[in-house]
């Protein structure tokens, strides 16, 4: 992986990483403004993992995601406007407005699923890698998961089973520190906690999550071995969650030096510097602005959409004949 | 038609749908080597290898999770949960991932996999490994659920769970895997999800019955007989779709109904079939709807008290004596 992400990739994960901070600044102003519904749950800072870690996968490739999954969303393949258009609940988003900004999936793209529960998305890409196993696709599933996702009792139940089988599975850990309000030093004895992957004769690498090229290289080779059929690999990246848990967070919990410290290392400001030398200030900035006025565009088309019509759902009805 | 144990069917059941579709696999605790500790999968993972037959962890939680997410990759999977005891181990993954995705995600994967397990009570084994927790499953919407009575129906009912697109909880009963009958051979002989069958013919009361409280349904049909009353006893087998017709039918000619289930009876399955024969028999009926249930206790060890907890024939005869009293 020494020679990658290449310099189109890079620039790729820098327009993506755009892509999704201006969807997370824009769905705080709306939320300011009263226009969005229900708890949504930004992911400005960790922007890095989601994008670069499903850069290197294919549409057949799965990814299991988390409440927190708009940089998984985008990294995948998924366009924004349907991703704006399923968090305002319009007939036209991922899922028609069936399931909201936790839990949007394209199968076609191989993003099968946000997942609300936390620790969830464990088993559930164990699951779809036993699948590939099962029917010998050289496919990999990738499950994306938080440190408060790590102390569930299911991540140790699919973590043993996905060893011990030698499924084609990455589990990235993104480390930001905190479950809901709880910081990490009040959730584990321990720091890092990848090394419980060596519980389970699993290899792991430990990155910054704020740099994507670290976190591609890190993940590519987790992603490569698994492919190969030399079982799963966990890789750790570590990363700060910068806006609160959720729309709904009164904050109060996280310390201003920690913030200010990790805005230092805003992971925009880490790609562009990496990039820089290489394509050029300028292209970047028209990429950047680019990559604003796509979701501009998405949030302007998707609210103006129709909401769903109100149907039942018959395939789950409890007779077998229509009452 | 072959003579077989209900066990048995279960296994033809498995061997056959197997052979027929190679994305279909098995995996649980004890299923491969040992052939499952009720021996329905014996012989499996010596015919088909451990790829598609595969020994488990005890690890309920995330196998029910990753049967969820398997099926909807590509495979068929089946998941054999030793007791249902254990289901509510398999909880998150049965009400807040299998059953949600086909509509959520608006019709863009579908869900086949099977989740069997046996229940009840009646052979020494306690309050941890002897419940029926039917109304449990039952009570979500988007799985189905469904409990055979024969080996006819475990084997053609299990074939249809397999080859549906839905998720099915596939509910045996420990002490009917011994029972033998007549099943139909043939690789193509289903038994659709979704369909009553009527066990006996009767014009006085309906009994409603479910997995092995059909039999002691139609033995107390014949005590009733002999009191010169005619029951009738409906299987309802498909737990969830439930086939309203039938009781509809069968209520309108006796105009009497008693359900009888293995599960606790406060919320069970039992209060839900009299709710709808409330709902949709009201007219019909000459009488309030008796349930004959498990009380609301834990299921004791000691074999008198057991058998003083369970639904049996005895039960049922009181029961539908004092409907038509």
């Amino acid at each position: 992986m020494k020679n990658s992400p290449s310099i189109d990739e890079q620039i790729e994960i820098f327009r993506k990483m755009h892509v999704v901070r201006q969807l997370e600044e824009k769905l705080g102003a709306l939320h300011k403004e009263g226009k969005t519904r229900g708890p949504i749950h930004r992911c400005d800072g960790q922007e890095a993992i989601g994008v670069a870690a499903t850069a290197m996968l294919d549409d057949t490739d799965y990814v299991m995601s988390t409440h927190r999954g708009h940089a998984h969303y985008i990294g995948k393949g998924l366009d924004v406007y349907p991703v704006v258009a399923e968090i305002f609940g319009r007939e036209t988003g991922s899922c028609a407005g069936r399931a909201g900004h936790m839990l949007v999936a394209d199968a076609s793209k191989g993003m099968i699923g946000g997942n609300a529960i936390v620790g969830a998305s464990i088993p559930a890409a164990t699951g779809a890698a036993l699948s590939n196993q099962v029917l010998g696709r050289d496919a990999v599933s990738m499950c994306i998961f938080g440190d408060g996702a790590a102390q569930t009792g299911i991540c140790h139940e699919a973590m043993n089973m996905a060893a011990l089988w030698k499924l084609p599975i990455v589990f990235v850990l993104e480390h930001n520190q905190f479950g809901l309000t709880v910081d990490t030093d009040m959730q584990s004895p321990i720091d890092d906690l990848s090394i419980r992957a060596a519980g389970y004769g699993m290899p792991s690498e430990i990155v910054d999550g704020n740099d994507p090229v670290a976190v591609y290289r890190a993940v590519g080779a987790m992603v490569e071995r698994a492919r190969r059929g030399e079982g799963p690999g966990m890789v750790e990246a570590k990363t700060y969650r910068l806006e609160g848990f959720s729309t709904s967070d009164m904050g109060g919990y996280q310390k201003d030096e920690d913030i200010a410290a990790w805005k230092a290392r805003d992971p925009l400001k880490i790609a562009f510097d990496q990039l820089k030398a290489e394509v050029g200030e300028d292209k970047l900035k028209t990429i950047e602005a680019e990559a604003v006025a796509e979701v501009e565009a998405a949030f302007e088309k998707a609210l103006s959409d129709p909401f769903p019509e109100f149907e039942l759902f018959d395939a789950s009805a409890a007779y077998s004949e229509v009452v | 038609m072959a003579l077989m144990r209900y066990a048995e069917a279960l296994n033809a059941a498995l061997r056959e749908e197997m052979t027929r579709d190679p994305s279909v696999f098995l995996f649980g605790e004890d299923i491969g080597r040992y052939g499952g500790v009720f021996k329905v999968t014996r012989g499996l993972q010596e015919e088909f290898g451990f790829n598609r037959v595969r020994d488990t962890p005890i690890s309920e939680q995330a196998m029910t999770a990753m049967a969820v997410t398997a099926a909807m990759t590509g495979t068929r999977p089946v998941l054999e949960i030793m007791y249902a005891d254990f289901m509510p181990l398999t909880l998150d993954a049965l009400v807040n991932q299998a059953s949600i995705y086909e509509y959520i995600w608006n019709g863009q994967v579908k869900m086949p996999f099977v989740l069997r397990t046996q229940g009840g009570g009646g052979a020494g084994a306690a309050a941890q490994h002897s419940k029926s927790l039917d109304s449990m499953v039952a009570h979500i919407p988007g799985i189905k659920v469904v409990a055979p009575s024969t080996p006819a129906d475990a084997k053609g009912l299990l074939k249809s769970a397999i080859r549906d697109d839905q998720p099915v909880v596939f509910l045996e009963h420990k002490l009917l895997y011994n029972m033998r009958g007549e099943v139909p051979e043939g690789d193509d002989v289903l038994v659709p999800l979704g369909a009553a069958s009527l066990a006996r013919e009767g014009t006085d009361v309906s009994i409603f019955a479910t997995s092995r409280m059909v039999h002691e349904s139609l033995k107390a049909a014949e005590a009733l007989a002999e009191k010169g009353i005619s029951a009738e006893v409906i299987d309802l087998r498909s737990l969830k779709p439930l086939d309203l017709n039938a009781i509809k039918k069968s209520i309108a000619k006796t105009n009497n109904a008693v359900v009888v289930n293995e599960g606790w009876n406060f919320c069970g399955y039992a209060a839900e079939i009299s709710a709808t024969i409330m709902d949709h028999c009201f007219d019909d009926l000459d009488a309030p709807v008796a349930r004959v249930t498990m009380p609301d206790m834990p299921i004791p060890y000691s074999e008198p008290l057991e058998m003083a907890v369970l639904p049996n024939a005895e039960k049922i005869v009181a029961a539908s004596l004092q409907t038509l009293a």
